[in-house]
């Protein structure tokens, strides 16, 4: 029973991901106009075979009027309708599509884009309802409600002492973590032989078996990363992700000791406008392509890195899709 | 006199047989040397992650099946291993044999398949039909299990989807004493051959420094000694309770690979033996809640994949879906020793190499 339902959902889930329904799933109003219009504009950009292209445009825009009914109806009706809006719209971007734009075109059109959509929702009319979608939020209402239902998270916890986090945080308050003295001893490490300064916050990620977790200030980076691998003998680069948090961004080390059997995760943030960091490819050879993975899917640079191109997506993408703020608005996809 | 060559930029593939998929490598010859080789990925990108910040955690399952598609068993794993750490999951000891015997199988089916399709790439055809008759058992047992033979969407947070069938285990009991006779079939029929040692021998090879250095894992980490296998060294879901060897040797060159590879399959027959003999009964689900909200935090878990250490880190804030979900795939990871590797070899070996650091495309792009 709940297995095909499982299943049902997640052919939904993937006849979405298939075409442009990522966008049309979680399109607002404004948005969905602010497409047919894009889509309807861009043969008369193009100028070109004039004919077919007109008699498209309309079908993607009674796609956008099927979407906006779509809250109205029922969840699944609005599903289909937003699905068949997708497919309807296909085709006629398929015949329009433009084989090569140039990545500044691109650029161009997807920030145009977006600040048509910016526009509409600083109308205000963006329907209230969609506050299942984080992601449309604007960070400033984020923060605010992440600080309220922490504050709420906290009184709540206060009053059960302890509450429902009561197994997660049991080990941390009660005794230290058996890895207390790891994270001590590379706090100690790091402000010792860098600067008393360089470690911005540290703790024992209990869920992750106790790992010693050290976020590192962002210049002081390189210098440390050297040192670890010199003095605490950390040989191995297990993984490095970057994650977009919105207001930062973060690219997390795992890193281990073949010599010692330690493992530390080091978390370095950077400045979401511009967002650097130094590359360790100089310290761990295994850096390299996992940095071009970060700064093709988020965009952060990495200086000093040898080579620092985009490596799964081709060179003349447009933006970094891994970023929150990402609008898969490139007509090819 | 010198014969005078020239430099030549080749370019192989996309699509090339030996690369098992559409993966590109410029390579710059000068007679028959390389000078310099340049790989180019990203053809089988499907955005994975991308795509799991919409999913919840179980229709996320099936995309990591599609990742490394000759063991979707490990892929499984990591994933619904990352999400019961996180949710601090107890999941019952059924499911958990069940898991490791089918990762066991799916490690020893991999394997073959690598066998296979590597001779094939070198030159010898039989070996690739031996191979794949073998692998079929091994396909037929999944798709009696959980009803495909590629993509299974077998484990689930909290346990695996169906329990064995009956007869399954007996099927899996049967399976390991026919696959160690064939594997000294394999042994008679190809690690001693002179033409095949001649050509692998020797080729392809880094130290133990260099290995660490380019966090290498799996038989290409240990084919320089370095003695590194999850599951003894961090023993995740059941491997703590069975008795088996971690194979290393030192030559680190493509035969140490080689070798390594087929005293893995004879290591997880062994794993195989002592879990259908311990096989405890129970149920196969941990109780679960119907949407899976894993609370605020994040966690990095890795497996021991056939190909080497995968891993996955999830960052939830609680939501159905994951903030951000990221995995450490061996094959891409190891893939980028190759252009150092190829640098002053003879083009004939960019398969050779090529070959025996074994990969799936499918998960160097994810």
């Amino acid at each position: 029973m709940t297995e095909h339902k499982d299943q049902e959902q997640l052919q939904e889930q993937q006849a979405a991901a298939s075409g442009e329904a990522p966008a049309a799933k979680d399109t607002t109003k404004p948005e969905a106009a602010a497409q047919g219009e894009a889509s309807a504009e861009q043969p008369a950009e193009k100028g070109s075979a004039a004919e077919a292209k007109p008699a498209e445009a309309p079908e993607g825009g009674t796609g956008a009027a099927g979407r906006n009914e779509g809250p109205a109806s029922s969840g699944v009706k609005a599903e289909t309708s937003g699905r068949q809006a997708a497919s309807g719209e296909a085709p006629a971007s398929d015949g329009e599509k433009p084989k090569r734009l140039d990545p500044a075109e691109r650029e161009a059109r997807r920030a145009a884009a977006l600040a048509a959509r910016a526009a509409a929702q600083a109308a205000g009319e963006a329907p209230a309802g969609d506050g299942e979608k984080p992601k449309r939020l604007d960070p400033a209402e984020r923060e605010a409600r992440r600080a309220a239902a922490l504050a709420a998270k906290a009184a709540a916890k206060a009053a059960a002492g302890g509450g429902d986090e009561g197994e997660g945080a049991e080990p941390a308050p009660k005794e230290p973590s058996p890895n207390q003295p790891l994270l001590d001893k590379i706090v100690a490490l790091i402000r010792d032989q860098v600067a008393p300064d360089a470690v911005e916050d540290q703790y024992i990620n209990e869920v992750d078996s106790h790992l010693p977790v050290v976020v590192v200030k962002n210049e002081h980076w390189l210098k440390t990363a050297k040192l670890l691998k010199q003095s605490l003998k950390l040989d191995y680069l297990i993984n490095l992700s970057g994650v977009d948090y919105e207001t930062y961004m973060e690219v997390v080390y795992h890193i281990e000791s073949f010599q010692t059997g330690e493992k530390y995760c080091l978390k370095v943030r950077t400045d979401r406008d511009a967002p650097s960091i130094a590359s360790v490819t100089p310290v761990w050879s295994t850096a390299n392509w996992p940095e071009r993975e970060v700064y093709d899917l988020l965009g952060i640079q990495f200086p000093g890195h040898p080579d620092l191109r985009r490596i799964l997506l081709p060179d003349d993408w447009a933006g970094h899709p891994l970023r929150k703020d990402y609008e898969p608005l490139d007509p090819e996809v | 006199m010198a014969l005078r060559t020239e430099e030549l930029l080749l370019n192989v593939g996309p699509q090339h047989p030996s690369t098992h998929g559409v993966f590109r490598i410029v390579v710059k010859i000068d007679g028959e040397i390389i000078k310099e080789a340049t790989p180019v990925m990203g053809y089988l990108h499907r955005g994975t992650e991308k795509l799991a910040e919409n999913l919840n955690y179980t229709q996320i399952i099936p995309y990591t099946d599609r990742m490394d598609y000759v063991s979707a068993m490990t892929n499984n794993y990591v994933l619904v291993s990352a999400v019961e750490k996180l949710m601090q999951l107890e999941v019952p000891e059924r499911a958990e044999f069940l898991r490791v015997i089918v990762m066991e199988l799916q490690r020893i089916a991999s394997h073959l398949l690598w066998w296979g399709t590597y001779l094939l790439d070198i030159g010898a055809m039989s070996p690739f039909l031996f191979a794949f008759r073998d692998r079929e058992i091994i396909i037929e047992l999944f798709n009696e299990l959980c009803g495909a033979r590629l993509t299974y969407f077998y484990m689930r947070v909290g346990g695996v989807k169906w329990d064995a069938p009956d007869g399954w285990i007996q099927k899996v009991r049967d399976f390991v004493p026919y696959m160690r006779e064939r594997l000294k079939l394999y042994d008679d029929l190809v690690s001693g051959n002179e033409i095949f040692l001649a050509r692998i021998k020797g080729v392809g090879r880094y130290d133990a420094q260099t290995a660490i250095d380019y966090g290498l894992s799996g038989a290409n980490l240990r084919c320089t000694g370095v003695k590194r296998d999850l599951r003894k060294d961090q023993p995740y879901s059941v491997y703590d309770r069975f008795e088996f060897d971690v194979p290393t040797r030192t030559e680190g060159d493509c035969y140490a690979r080689y070798l390594l590879r087929i005293e893995e399959i004879k290591q997880s027959l062994r794993i195989l033996e002592q879990a259908v003999e311990m096989f405890p009964e129970g149920p196969v689900m941990a109780k679960v809640p119907r949407v899976l909200r894993p609370p605020e935090g994040e966690v990095y878990s890795r497996v021991e994949s056939p190909r080497g250490e995968i891993g996955c880190y999830v960052v939830s804030k609680g939501k159905d879906s994951p903030y951000r979900l990221k995995f450490r795939r061996p094959s891409f990871v190891n893939l980028q020793i190759l252009p150092k590797l190829l640098v002053g070899e003879s083009i004939t070996n960019l398969i050779t190499i090529l070959g025996a650091t074994d990969i799936v495309v499918g998960e160097v792009d994810a």
